[in-house]
C-alpha cells in the first residue's frame, strides 16, 4: 500500500502525476523532451538509459514502463533490453551507446562517480557534448522518478505484460499531455 | 574543469542548463513550484531539506547555495544550516522537519529505504500527505540536480561569499530567472 493516500487504480507515477498535477506539468514535459524530443540520439537509445538506470535503482515500475517503450521503438525487442539489464557490455548494442551506459551507471551511484576517463571513452566512441549531457540529465532524472515513485511505496502490476500497452503508449504518443495520461491509466 | 564545454561564467547548474534550454525550462519551473510555491511547509523548511539531501549526497554547489538561501530567509542564521547538515536530530528544528528530514535521508539512500514507521513518525508530528509527498519529491528532485551537476563537473566556486551573493538573487526572484518561455 503506498504511503500517502493517491487515487485509485492509478499505479506508479500515474497517481503521484494525478494527487499533484503543479508538478506533474514540468515532470511531463521533462520527460517529453528527454525522452522523445529532437535529438541525435534514438528514443530506443534514451529510453534504454532511462531502463538502464531504473533497473540499478530497483524501480520495478520505471525499469518495466520504459523498458516496454525502449522494446516498442525496438519493433518489440523485449530480450535485447533484458540483455542491457543483466550487462550492457555483451549486449548487442552499438559501442556509443555501451560508453554512454557507463556514464549513466557511474551517475545512478553519484554524480563524482563520473571520471574524464569515462567522458573520453565516450568521445571516442563518437558521443557528443550534448549527447554525454543528455545522458548524464537522463539518469540523474531517472534517479529522480525512481526514488519518487519507490519513496512512496506507490504500486505496480506484475509481469511484462501488463507495461506492453502502457509502453506502446509511451512511445507512440508520449508524456507531454494528461490525455495520454488518460489512455494509459485505461490500459492498467 | 567541466567534463564538457560549458558556458565558463555560469555557476552551478546554469552551466548545462544554457546547453538545454528546452530541459533547463521544466527544471527550473520544478524547482520553483517545490521550494517556493505554495505550501504549508516554508520556504525555509523546504531549503534545509534540500540543502540536507544535497549534504548526504556530497554536492558542494547544492549544498552551499541552498543553505545560503535557507540562511537568507532565516534571517542570516548560517549556524542553524550547519546544525542541520551536521545532524539534524540536535538542530534547533521542529520535530515535524526532523521526521521529514529523516524521510529525506532515506530518500537520498534509495526510495525503498522510505518504511511506513518513517511516514508515521512524520504523521505523528503534524506532517500531512501533502508535505510527506513533497518532501519525498524535493529529496528526488535534489538526487537529479546534485548528480546534474557533479555528473558534468559544473563550475563549483571557492568562495563562500559568492554564495552568499547568489543567494539573495535566489531568495529575491526565485528560480525562474534564468530561463524565459
Amino acid at each position: 500500500m503506498a504511503h500517502i493516500t493517491l487515487p485509485e487504480g492509478l499505479p506508479g507515477i500515474i497517481g503521484l502525476m494525478a494527487f499533484r498535477p503543479e508538478v506533474a506539468a514540468p515532470m511531463r514535459e521533462l520527460s517529453e523532451f528527454l525522452l522523445r524530443g529532437p535529438n541525435s540520439l534514438t528514443s530506443a537509445e534514451r529510453e534504454i538509459i532511462a531502463t538502464y538506470t531504473s533497473s540499478q535503482n530497483g524501480c520495478y515500475f520505471c525499469q518495466m514502463g520504459h523498458g516496454a517503450a525502449a522494446a516498442h521503438h525496438l519493433g518489440g525487442n523485449l530480450e535485447l533490453i533484458d540483455q542491457v539489464k543483466r550487462d550492457f557490455q555483451t549486449a548487442p548494442i552499438s559501442s556509443k551507446l555501451k560508453a554512454l551506459l557507463a556514464i549513466a551507471g557511474h551517475v545512478q551511484k553519484g554524480g563524482k562517480h563520473v571520471t574524464p576517463e569515462d567522458i573520453e571513452r565516450a568521445r571516442q566512441m563518437g558521443a557528443t557534448d550534448l549527447e554525454i549531457h543528455d545522458t548524464v540529465l537522463i539518469a540523474a532524472a531517472f534517479c529522480m522518478y525512481n526514488r519518487y515513485v519507490d519513496g512512496l511505496a506507490t504500486s505496480a502490476p506484475r509481469g511484462p505484460e501488463a507495461y506492453l500497452a502502457m509502453g506502446a503508449r509511451l512511445a507512440e504518443q508520449g508524456y507531454a499531455n494528461s490525455a495520454t495520461t488518460a489512455a494509459v491509466e485505461s490500459t492498467v | 574543469m567541466a567534463h564538457i564545454d560549458l558556458p565558463v561564467e555560469l555557476t552551478g547548474p546554469r552551466g548545462p542548463m544554457t546547453l538545454r534550454p528546452e530541459t533547463a525550462i521544466p527544471l527550473s519551473e520544478l524547482a520553483e513550484v517545490l521550494l517556493r510555491g505554495p505550501s504549508t511547509l516554508t520556504m525555509a523548511e523546504r531549503e534545509l531539506i534540500g540543502t540536507y539531501v544535497s549534504s548526504e549526497n556530497d554536492c558542494r554547489y547544492c549544498q552551499t547555495i541552498h543553505g545560503a538561501v535557507a540562511a537568507r530567509y532565516l534571517g542570516g542564521d548560517e549556524e542553524l544550516v550547519r546544525s542541520v547538515k551536521r545532524n539534524f536530530l540536535s538542530a534547533e528544528v521542529s520535530p515535524k522537519l526532523k521526521a521529514l528530514l529523516n524521510i529525506a535521508g532515506k530518500v537520498q539512500q534509495s526510495g525503498k529505504s522510505v518504511t511506513h514507521e518513517d511516514v508515521q513518525r512524520a504523521r505523528n508530528q503534524g506532517a500531512t500527505d501533502l508535505e510527506i509527498h513533497d518532501t519525498v519529491l524535493i529529496a528526488a528532485s535534489f538526487c537529479m540536480m546534485n548528480r546534474y551537476v557533479d555528473g558534468l563537473a559544473a563550475w563549483t566556486p571557492e568562495n563562500d561569499d559568492f554564495y552568499r551573493e547568489r543567494a539573495v538573487q535566489l531568495a529575491d526572484q526565485g528560480y525562474l530567472g534564468s530561463v524565459a518561455r
